[in-house]
């Protein structure tokens, strides 16, 4: 059972008091099937209004979700056949970042994520999802291999930012994450991302360089998270749900900046209420947009994948000329 | 020198604010200014003299725009690119169309990042130069874009690329907008380097977040200013997740360099003559199998 987001508490006391009646029903032989069918449909509305309009705070916590699916759910899930592999040939292997091969829809494919863990003991380990130098490379040097071997490259983004350590600034978190951007950018083979739950700064981006980037229904993708907004902002990391809405990072906000390609639809209420039909739903968008790319050259690929991020940005223009200031 | 300085910067104006601006940004705040790390009391012309570094100590003064690209280019050689590319306000941030235009009024400057075309020791070449000034140097829409049509003129010309950064990293005020931009500078760094053109990366104080895992830890040669701070990560971010204090050097040019992240410390009095020496190293590209190698 999913543990209760704040918001929802409405919504799950109403349950409990069906529930409540129902047992009355079966235990003490009286009638409550009219109040029932009342509040189921008083349930139903609550749900309605709860889940139709949701605020960019509520879908934070929503994709921050404990038993909302991670990337090696939605792996397990999606592909047939993966291995893992591990390690970025210089200094070790970051858990945080997961990848390997496999399968998708009986193509082989290279799949590279950020990892989260379900509970304490595995979020440590994962430590909460936040790659360190390693993992970046780990990813890079898998992608490479895709390139080489004329794999497609899945990317699931799931993490609140790259990890902000001592030890991942000595070994150049920055050129780790710099690397990938330009890597990505001219990696000859279908890139495909998806932002399955936080996508956090340059720490989701160094995964995020692709010809399509598709977001969950709930997912977010910011530059800076709620709450590192609100302390720059306000000096008070409480103010992070002000933040939320201030940032316009929903996966609605991108599509509608046409940076997101495109949204995949989540259960009512959020991917952990039906991880399987959400599983199921990126799959169905993971094949498609695989199957559309393949049949585009390198060439066509590259120019658009450049043109693409090219295209994002908002400003004016004065004039194009450019002016001489010689004497 | 500082009278060149003068006629040189007014060469830039072409707002008649920025002119004003530059005026005052040009009257010393005292005669005397104290330098922040070995505290000695200096003449400001003095500093200014020394290219805004102590005469003393070494220290680096941060360096604006206008004086970095007068003391970095030869004499009366710049063609500014896109100077009319401006912010919009694309997710009606809270304040932020009165803060450009404050920071224009006090800078002089149109964006965190001046762009354009020049020659360093007669060689040709694509600068950009950003200033702490603007918004911390901070990446929004238009520094990404054009940081990314510097290096496209420079594809178009076969020239090489410096860029100076000098910044707190994305602009939060246009959100994802900002995070972008890393992606896209980066994206045509990657054509540049298609290109077999050179970059050369020169981190000044700061360069840090957004910045700093973008183009600027791209250089062929990466360069940093002496003591300048460039990481990553803020300093109290890491403390409070590693719960340990951290070394005073920590993210230093100095640090850097010794972690294998750049490839010299150059004090800024000799970065022109360095930097022309690079470019030499690198124009005519003689390849192997050429006659013209001997
Ligand atoms: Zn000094």
């Amino acid at each position: 059972m999913a543990a209760d987001l704040h918001f929802e508490k409405p919504l799950t006391e109403l349950r409990a008091k069906i529930e409540e009646l129902r047992k009355f029903t079966e235990e003490k032989g009286i009638d409550f099937t009219d109040e029932i069918v009342k509040l189921e449909q008083k349930a139903i509305e609550l749900e309605q209004s709860i889940y139709g309009e949701l605020t960019p705070w509520n879908k934070v916590q929503i994709a921050r979700h404990a038993e909302r699916p991670t990337t090696l759910d939605y792996i397990r899930g999606i592909f047939t056949d993966f291995i893992e592999l591990h390690g970025d040939r210089t200094f070790g292997d970051d858990p945080a970042l997961v990848g390997g091969i496999a399968k998708l829809d009986g193509i082989p494919v290279t799949v590279v994520g950020h990892q989260k863990g379900r509970d304490t003991k595995e979020n440590i380990f994962r430590r909460f999802g936040m790659p360190e130098p390693e993992g970046y490379r780990k990813a890079l040097r898998l992608m490479k291999q895709a390139e080489k071997f004329g794999r497609p490259v899945i990317c699931f983004i799931d993490t609140p930012g790259a990890y902000p350590g001592m030890a991942a600034e000595e070994r150049g978190q920055s050129e780790a994450i710099a690397r990938n951007l330009l890597e990505m950018a001219g990696l000859e083979t279908p890139v495909i991302c998806i932002v399955t739950g936080e996508g956090g700064s340059g720490g989701a981006l160094a995964l995020g360089v692709g010809d399509r980037i598709y977001m969950l229904e709930h997912a977010v993708y910011s530059v800076i998270s709620p709450e590192g907004a609100a302390a720059l902002l306000w000096k008070d990391a409480a103010q992070a749900q002000r933040a939320a809405e201030t940032m316009k990072i929903t996966a609605q906000d991108l599509y509608a900046f046409g940076i997101a390609d495109g949204i995949v639809e989540e259960p009512m209420g959020g991917a952990h209420k039906d991880p399987t039909a959400t599983v199921k739903r990126v799959q169905e968008q993971l094949v498609s947009a695989v199957r559309e790319l393949l049949l585009q050259s390198t060439d066509e690929l590259l120019e658009s994948r450049y043109q693409k991020f090219k295209a994002i940005g908002r400003y004016q223009e004065v004039s194009n000329e450019p002016l001489k200031h010689n004497a | 020198m500082l009278k060149d300085l003068f006629h040189k910067k007014r060469k830039y104006a072409t707002l008649t604010t920025q002119e004003l601006a530059e005026r005052r940004d040009n009257i010393p705040e005292g005669i005397m200014t104290k330098c922040k790390k070995c505290s000695e009391l200096l003449i400001s012309r003095e500093i200014e003299k020394h290219l805004q570094t102590c005469p003393r100590c070494g220290y680096h003064f941060p360096m604006n725009a206008p004086e970095r690209l007068a003391s970095t280019l030869d004499e009366g050689n710049f063609t500014e690119y896109d100077q009319g590319l401006t912010s919009v306000d694309p997710l009606r941030f809270d304040g932020y169309p009165a803060k450009i235009e404050q920071v224009r009024t006090a800078t002089g400057l149109m964006e965190a990042v001046v762009t354009g075309e020049g020659a360093i020791g007669g060689h040709p070449v694509v600068v950009g130069v950003m200033d702490s000034r603007f918004i911390m140097g901070s990446m929004g829409s238009v520094v990404g874009e054009k940081i990314t049509r510097a290096i496209e003129r420079a594809i178009e010309r076969r020239y090489p690329v410096i860029l100076f950064s000098a910044s707190g990293g994305a602009r939060m005020q246009e959100g994802v907008f900002s995070l972008m931009q890393m992606a896209k500078t980066s994206a045509a760094l990657n054509r540049l380097s298609q290109a077999k053109l050179p970059y050369i990366s020169v981190l000044t104080h700061p360069t840090t977040g957004g910045v700093s895992a973008s183009f600027a830890s791209l250089g062929d040669i990466n360069i940093a200013e002496p003591g300048a701070l460039i990481g990553f990560a803020g300093r109290r971010v890491i403390e409070q997740t590693i719960r340990q204090k951290l070394p005073d050097d920590f993210q230093t040019a100095e640090f850097l360099l010794k972690h294998g992240m750049i490839d010299l410390v150059v004090h800024r009095k000799e970065m022109k003559q360095t930097l022309s020496k690079v470019l030499d190293m690198h124009a005519g590209g003689v390849r192997h199998g050429s006659r013209s190698a001997l």
